[in-house]
């Protein structure tokens, strides 16, 4: 069974089709690279595939749980799906300690204590463990976004979507968030990234999925996909960002 | 029968205001109570529910207090409920009151960020535990300074009370000023007194704000 499983998935913003009959086969894994230009449909996948979005056509499985059925528990789904966003989202009036244990708290009935330690480990995952008692405004835009992504592991899900998560940073605090992704990518976690950063993607996807018009335009191994695109939109968009 | 404003008088005019911050906490607690369930209703995904809290809040902010007054005393009493002061003051204010914090409230609610909404969902919180651990206290922080502000209305409108019979600071100088003739010392005691509660808070609000702006 697939880890993630879109079948002919449409999606509309009124009468604007923003998903055009996607399908898509994710295994476990796997670390997906989403490329394409602004407005193409990356993020309305990702909030799709963890049910923030509703879809009108088709169907989306994950771990064989299908997300667009009202009697799915969306709560519990979202346990196993981790999402991450381009503007990190922490909650500015916890610590980052209370940021990433508010959920193992409510959501998975831990203790305190217990909580704690999850924190501080994961936390020394993403290089920040001493900076468990900080408040987010005092962190660099960098260090808030490696807190995000400790928060969002601290659920230990199953698969982790990162929307353009070094997008609003600074050129020179990207690389440390990169490096925290090249370290999850590293635990085997089952990645799907939207991003701009060819290299990353270059060095740790597994896949290129190229959206174009909210279709899955073209898509394949990232070294083939990259180096060979077949369509002319992928030619010209690589030749944009590659330039 | 005349006699002389002195100390006696602004001790009593003192005493008569403990009234008045009574009537005041019994105010802002049933108004507390009604805004927080019209806040929430206000921004609820249920249509009925929007819908129903609007149409409250346009009646109560469109009618006299004065007249929510007079119907819980004396309207409930000619229909057969007789009420005390105290229970037709708490209906009256509590109705009032819930219509301008709801409405203030509401306003704190949707100046929280969706995307802090979405992170809480992301992370498998239910709506409840969203409101409570991520919204709500960032809300109240937003509407501390609005809230005091209409804490300081609510003192002064507390003086309505007079009318369905509560002897608070205003109406106590109204009959101390009528045993004295001495209007203008009376009510200038009478302002001092309202002034001296009120600035304290409307200060604190100022603080609140100035901070709450630098902080953003
Ligand atoms: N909440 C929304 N309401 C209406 N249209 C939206 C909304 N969110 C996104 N869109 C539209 O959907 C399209 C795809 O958006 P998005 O998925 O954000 O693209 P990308 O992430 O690839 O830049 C765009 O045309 C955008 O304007
Ligand atoms: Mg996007």
């Amino acid at each position: 069974m697939s880890r993630v499983e879109l079948t002919n998935v449409s999606k509309y913003y009124g009468p604007l089709r923003v998903l055009d009959d996607v399908s898509l086969s994710i295994e476990t894994g796997e670390v997906i690279a989403i490329i394409g230009r602004s407005g193409s449909g990356k993020s309305t996948l990702l909030r799709c595939l963890n049910g923030l979005e509703p879809i009108q056509a088709g169907e989306i499985l994950i771990d064989g749980v299908k997300v667009n059925d009202p009697d799915t528990d969306l709560r519990k789904l979202r346990q196993n799906v981790g999402i991450v966003f381009q503007s990190f989202n922490l909650f500015p009036h916890l610590s980052v300690s209370d940021n990433i244990t508010l959920a193992p708290r409510l959501v998975l009935k831990q203790g305190p204590d217990q909580a704690r330690k999850l924190a501080a480990d994961v936390l020394a995952r993403v290089g920040l463990a001493d900076k468990i008692d900080a408040m987010p405004q005092q962190l660099s835009g960098g260090q808030q976004q490696r807190v995000a992504i400790a928060r969002s592991l601290a659920m230990n899900p199953q698969l982790m979507l990162f929307d353009e998560v070094t997008s609003a940073l600074d050129p020179e605090l990207t690389g440390e968030v990169l490096r925290v992704l090249e370290g999850v990518a590293r635990e085997g976690m089952t990645m799907i990234l939207v991003t701009h950063e060819m290299g990353f993607a270059r060095h740790f996807a597994t896949r290129i999925v190229f959206m174009h018009q909210g279709k899955v335009w073209e898509q394949g191994p990232v070294a083939d996909t990259l180096s060979h695109p077949q369509t002319a939109e992928l030619k010209s968009f690589l030749d944009a960002v590659l330039n | 029968m005349i006699r002389e404003f002195g100390t006696g008088d602004i001790v009593y005019l003192v005493f008569a205001a403990r009234w008045t911050l009574a009537l005041t906490a019994l105010a802002f607690t049933g108004g507390a109570c009604v805004g927080l369930v019209l806040a929430v209703m206000r921004i609820s995904s249920l249509a009925p529910l929007r819908i129903l809290a609007s149409c409250y809040i346009q009646i109560v902010q469109g009618t006299p207090l004065l007249v929510w007054l007079f119907l819980f005393y004396f309207g409930l009493s000619i229909a057969g409920l007789p009420v005390n002061a105290w229970t037709a003051a708490a209906f009256a204010y509590s109705i009032y009151g819930g219509a301008f914090l709801g409405e203030i409230w509401r306003g704190a609610l949707i100046a929280v960020a969706p995307t802090q909404w979405e992170a809480g969902a992301s992370l498998g919180l239910t709506y409840v535990q969203q409101m409570r651990h991520i919204i709500m206290p960032q809300a109240v922080r937003i509407a501390t300074p609005p809230t005091i502000g209409f804490l300081v209305q609510l003192i002064k409108n507390t003086s309505l009370a007079a009318t369905i019979g509560f002897v608070e600071l205003t109406r106590e100088g109204q009959l101390t000023s009528a045993s004295t003739y001495k209007p203008f010392a009376v009510y200038m005691t009478v302002a001092c007194i309202y002034f001296l509660i009120c600035f304290p808070l409307t200060q604190w609000s100022r603080r609140l704000e100035e901070r709450f702006n630098v902080a953003r």
